[in-house]
Formats: C-alpha cells, sequence, structure tokens
C-alpha cells in the first residue's frame, strides 16, 4: 500500500463497523419490554428535571467564533513551517520566520483586542 | 471500475444524499450533523483529486470550527421556536427559479472545459505544500497576500467581537 490515504480510509471503515456490529447485535437479540420508567432518560440514576435541549451560554459562541479565526490561521502556517524547514529554501530562512512572527504578531492584535472588550472573561 | 471510482460514487452519493437532508431535516441539530457528513464527503473527493492539504483544511476549519459555530448556534436558540416555525416561506419558487439559473450557468460554463472520463488527472508534484509554502514567503511571490491574510483574520475576529459584543 504506497498511498497513505488507503490507510486512512481502513481507518474510516473500521471506525464506522465497530459501532455499527454491537448496536446491530443488542438490536436483534435484545428483548423489547418497554415501560415509562424504562424509557425515561438516564442521567446518572438522578431524576431528570426539565428538557434536555437547554439554551446554552451565548459566550460559547464567541469562543467559538474566536476559535474558527486562529483554525484558518493555522492553515497558513502549515506551509509555511514546510517553508522554513525546507532543504533549499527560496530566501532566508531568518526572513521566512520573521515574516511568521509578523503573521502570528498581527493577530495576536485581534486576540487582545478580544481580551480588553472582555469577551474571554467568562460572566 | 477502479477503486477510485467506486470511492468516488460512494461519497457523491453521501454528498448528495446528505445535502438532501440537510434542508429536509426538522430539527436543526440533525440538519448540522448532516452537514458535516457532506463536508466530509467534499474532503472525500478533494483526497482523490490529490489535493491532500485542501482535505485536511476541509476537514480542519468547515468540519472542526464551522460546524461547530453552527451547532453552538443551533443550541443558542431555543427549542419552540424551532418546531413553530415552518421550513419554507413564501419566496420558495424564486430560490427554486435562482437555483436552476445558477445550475445551468455552471453546466453551460463546465462544457467549455471540455471534460471527459478519460481526461487524466494533472500530475501532482508530491511537495506541492513545501511548493506552497515556498511561493507564500518568497517575496517574488506572494509575501504581501501572505501578510495580509493575516490583517483580512484579524478584521474579521474584530469583527465579529463587535457584533457579539454586548453593547451597554
Amino acid at each position: 500500500m504506497q498511498n497513505p490515504w488507503v490507510y486512512l480510509g481502513l481507518f474510516l471503515l473500521v471506525g464506522i463497523i465497530i459501532p455499527i456490529v454491537p448496536i446491530a447485535f443488542s438490536a436483534l437479540i435484545a428483548p423489547r419490554k418497554p415501560n415509562p420508567i424504562k424509557q425515561s432518560t438516564y442521567e446518572c440514576g438522578i431524576e431528570t428535571v426539565g428538557e434536555s435541549w437547554v439554551q446554552f451560554k451565548a459566550q460559547y459562541y464567541v469562543f467559538a467564533l474566536v476559535f474558527l479565526i486562529f483554525d484558518v490561521e493555522t492553515v497558513f502556517l502549515f506551509p509555511w513551517a514546510l517553508a522554513l524547514n525546507a532543504q533549499n529554501p527560496a530566501v532566508l530562512p531568518a526572513f521566512i520566520a520573521i515574516e511568521g512572527v509578523i503573521f502570528i504578531l498581527i493577530l495576536v492584535a485581534g486576540l487582545v483586542y478580544t481580551w480588553r472588550k472582555g469577551l474571554l472573561e467568562w460572566a | 471500475m477502479d477503486a477510485s471510482q467506486i470511492i468516488f460514487f460512494l461519497s457523491a452519493a453521501l454528498i448528495l444524499v446528505s445535502a438532501l437532508f440537510v434542508v429536509t431535516a426538522r430539527n436543526l441539530v440533525h440538519a448540522a450533523l448532516w452537514l458535516i457528513a457532506t463536508l466530509f464527503g467534499v474532503a472525500v473527493l478533494y483526497v482523490l483529486l490529490e489535493a491532500g492539504f485542501l482535505a485536511v483544511v476541509q476537514v480542519v476549519v468547515y468540519i472542526g470550527a464551522i460546524a461547530i459555530l453552527f451547532i453552538f448556534a443551533v443550541m443558542l436558540t431555543r427549542r419552540d421556536l424551532l418546531s413553530q416555525s415552518s421550513q419554507t416561506n413564501a419566496n420558495w419558487p424564486v430560490a427554486l427559479g435562482v437555483s436552476a439559473l445558477s445550475l445551468a450557468a455552471i453546466a453551460f460554463i463546465a462544457r467549455g472545459f471540455g471534460f471527459s472520463l478519460d481526461r487524466p488527472l494533472a500530475p501532482v508534484p508530491t511537495d506541492s505544500l513545501e511548493r506552497l509554502g515556498q511561493a507564500l514567503v518568497s517575496p517574488q511571490q506572494f509575501v504581501l497576500p501572505f501578510e495580509v491574510a493575516s490583517v483580512l483574520l484579524v478584521a474579521a475576529l474584530v469583527g465579529a467581537v463587535y457584533v457579539a459584543m454586548n453593547k451597554k
């Protein structure tokens, strides 16, 4: 297997099969005698209170937004890191490193702005 | 049919079916999960096109961040709001017309490229990601867009923070 993606595909296949087998097996052989107590939501043995669909804190959304920005940043840093590690770099490695630092520093300014505006505080 | 064709048809079917479920699912959380399946199918297509980095970006950014953002947005809404609202509104014939026109335009343009089954894939160099990195950092090429991309990201961050901010 020279193509590394084949391994990933195999992992995917095994990852799909492993949960399906026990679920299908128990669906096939398990006896079904439902009653209201059996069907109620189980949570650590304590009786459940209220709905399962609770309204989440809006702050999670801000964290997800900030995470999205830095996620895209890492996308740019992967090819940059490879260029820095190249055998015969087109430009001086120090120059490449400084470019990356500038790239990150500009984004740090955004992080500082978010921090100063108090959006990272768990209010 | 060789293995890559079978994988292509499987992932194309996954994309189409899950995209259909995204728009028809009554439960918004289910719609978000089907959207993840759609995006994953697109990532598989990128792998088949030998654009491995793009596939990783698809998984990391679209599934890892944007889909999570959608799920958070759904969890922020109230459930009774969802069950009362209708899935369509009065604009659906207009939307259908615009979609049909877009499909026709894409089909018309794609005919001009001369796609065919026996046309081979353009060879992809094994060090394509390193070449991308070199292009991003060399002053003759894209070092300015590389830094401007950072500014653009900061602009997006500041804009999102400003909108999300609790104005007093």
